[in-house]
């Protein structure tokens, strides 16, 4: 129980040590003449544009991104993530229905086993970024903007560990599995819904939480190279036009603590199903 | 020697004969079944000139060593393996007919239970899959496990239980839908010999009670001799019968059985058959 509070001290103390050490230049650089050591030090905390804020002046910039300003406000911090994350947990859910339709497709007709994995796998080939601004250009040009474009990256950049989960879990039941259900002369989708689906499961959740974290790359990733006005990538980009480092760490932070959510509540939905297995999934 | 004995209480009844015939035809009835494996320019000859007539309400084991095709002609009159020729009537009907009637029920070398299921849910599978009420399938599954004796395990999950109790409820499941023929591919081989003394036991209960059609795989002459009315002694390469013998003990079978002269002769007898049987290698 000591391990996290120890962790998370060692990691507070280094980050200081860091700050301390990436600031000192710029900080020497705007000191008065004959500035002592300690002078520097003390401004090393509190630049207006740190290489690394301390944790404490993040802190306070976080405190105002969100609390200074009215949800609705494209100053509030609030705003810009609940744009990206709409986008991906949009792009999320797609991925998830995408997903499973094409590994129930691949595992079901031996056609598309042939046909489209090869496909699948050669999408994940493109880089990502390479294909957004495509997406979001040919997209805007027909009349789609804002949430689609966003939640069709996102979901592009996540469909493929659920695909391949779902494909091996529904191949997943062992012979003598898939024989008892051909002494009950089960139909083939009584076999699918009371064999292959359950068993897919434990295959599904794992896939479930990098695909949620994938989901929201491909969200901000999205938002980066349009210049998009909201969202997480629109508050990258824009503090690295003005060299606003302090937007930019407060953007990062709001990003992982979005992915740190949808990774939980991957977690709690499998929590749920493996309560109803008795405790495994 | 003695392949002609295999044909007992051979029906005449032509294919195709009215349901009167078909409630008349014997449990299992073979003639000139052969099965050749064909696996990648191989051929194994599985079975070769098989004829058995197995009679309602019989107890019959198939014994043998490895690869003398005693699964799969367990397998066949399942419906899990297809004859290359001769003939194959399951009551009457032909394997595949068989198995859409769900004409038997059939436990397997492991318990093949769903871990995602709890024991009474893994009981009620046949149940869902043909279509039975919900308060009709709790009942029968309650009433199978009871006679398990397993009755208050019901809401365990299969991996809290011990090997043998698995294999208990892989036996209520195959007997809730109530088939008249049960076909056990060795149920009890991997357990050991304590567990496996008591399941015999009561498996020769269940099937005093119920009247039932056994038709049981085994490599144990004592569980052969203990549990049958009628032995089927094979050898393998091709898969042949080499005897049938008939187990004239009496009816009522306690443990102590198997230390009684009559029960030493009987194994005696199979004993010598599986010998003979290896000679023809």
């Amino acid at each position: 129980m000591l391990a996290v509070p120890v962790v998370l001290l060692a990691v507070v103390v280094i980050w200081y040590a860091a700050a301390v050490y990436l600031n000192w230049d710029s900080a020497a650089q705007f000191a008065d003449e004959g500035a002592s050591r300690l002078d520097i030090l003390q401004a090393t905390m509190s630049l207006d544009r740190p290489l690394l804020p301390p944790p404490h002046q993040l802190l306070a910039t976080l405190g105002d991104e969100i609390f200074g300003w009215p949800v609705t406000s494209p100053r509030s911090i609030l705003y810009h993530t609940a744009v990206t994350a709409s986008a991906a947990a949009c792009g999320f859910v797609l991925a998830i229905v995408v997903g499973i339709a094409l590994a129930i497709g691949i595992v079901q007709t031996r056609t598309l086993d042939r046909s489209l994995m090869p496909w699948i796998i050669a999408s994940q080939t493109v880089p990502v970024l390479a294909i957004a601004p495509m997406v979001i250009v040919v997209l805007g040009s027909i009349g789609l903007t804002g949430l689609l474009p966003k939640a069709l990256i996102a979901g592009y950049l996540s469909f493929f560990p659920v695909t391949t989960a779902m494909v091996k879990g529904l191949r997943a039941p062992d012979p003598m599995q898939r024989d008892l259900m051909r002494t009950y002369n089960a139909t083939e989708a009584q076999t699918f819904r009371m064999l292959r689906w359950p068993s897919a499961m434990g295959f599904l959740f794992p896939a479930l939480k990098v695909a949620a974290a994938l989901a929201l790359v491909g969200a901000i990733v999205a938002e980066l190279p349009t210049g998009a006005q909201a969202g997480l990538g629109a508050r990258l980009l824009t503090g690295s036009y003005y060299g606003q480092t302090l937007q930019i760490w407060a953007a990062l932070v709001m990003a992982s603590l979005l992915a740190l959510l949808s990774i939980a509540a991957v977690d709690l939905a499998q929590g749920v199903l493996v309560r109803q297995r008795g405790g495994r999934l | 020697m003695a392949v002609d004995a295999a044909v007992i209480e051979a029906a005449d009844a032509p294919a195709g004969a009215g349901i009167a015939a078909a409630a008349a035809a014997p449990a299992v009835e073979a003639r000139g079944l052969s099965i050749v494996f064909d696996a990648g320019g191989q051929r194994t000859v599985a079975l070769d000139g098989i004829d058995l007539a197995i009679a309602r309400g019989d107890f019959v084991s198939l014994i043998g060593p490895s690869g003398c095709g005693k699964t799969t002609l367990l397998r066949a009159i399942a419906d899990l393996e297809q004859p290359t020729s001769g003939t194959l009537l399951v009551k009457g009907m032909t394997p595949d007919a068989a198995r859409q009637a769900r004409a038997y029920g059939y436990v397997f070398q492991a318990p093949a239970l769903y871990p995602w299921r709890n024991v009474e849910r893994n009981v009620m599978l046949p149940l869902e899959i043909m279509g039975i009420p919900r308060a009709e399938r709790r009942a029968r599954a309650a009433r199978y496990l009871d006679l398990v004796e397993l009755g208050e395990f019901r809401r365990r999950f299969p991996w809290q239980l011990s090997g043998g109790m698995q294999q208990r409820v892989s036996i209520a499941r195959a007997l809730s839908f109530e088939p008249d023929l049960l076909l056990m591919d060795e149920p009890f081989g991997a357990l050991d010999e304590i567990t496996r003394d008591g399941l015999n036991l009561h498996l020769h209960r269940l099937w005093r009670k119920t009247g039932m059609t056994i038709v049981f795989v085994t490599h144990s002459i004592q569980e052969a001799v203990y549990l049958s009315t009628r032995i089927v002694v094979m050898s393998p390469r091709p898969g042949r019968i080499v005897d049938i013998v008939d187990c004239t003990l009496p009816a009522e079978r306690e443990p102590d059985l198997r230390d009684t002269p009559d029960f030493l002769a009987v194994a005696h007898r199979v004993r010598e058959a599986l010998r003979a049987g290896h000679a023809h290698d």
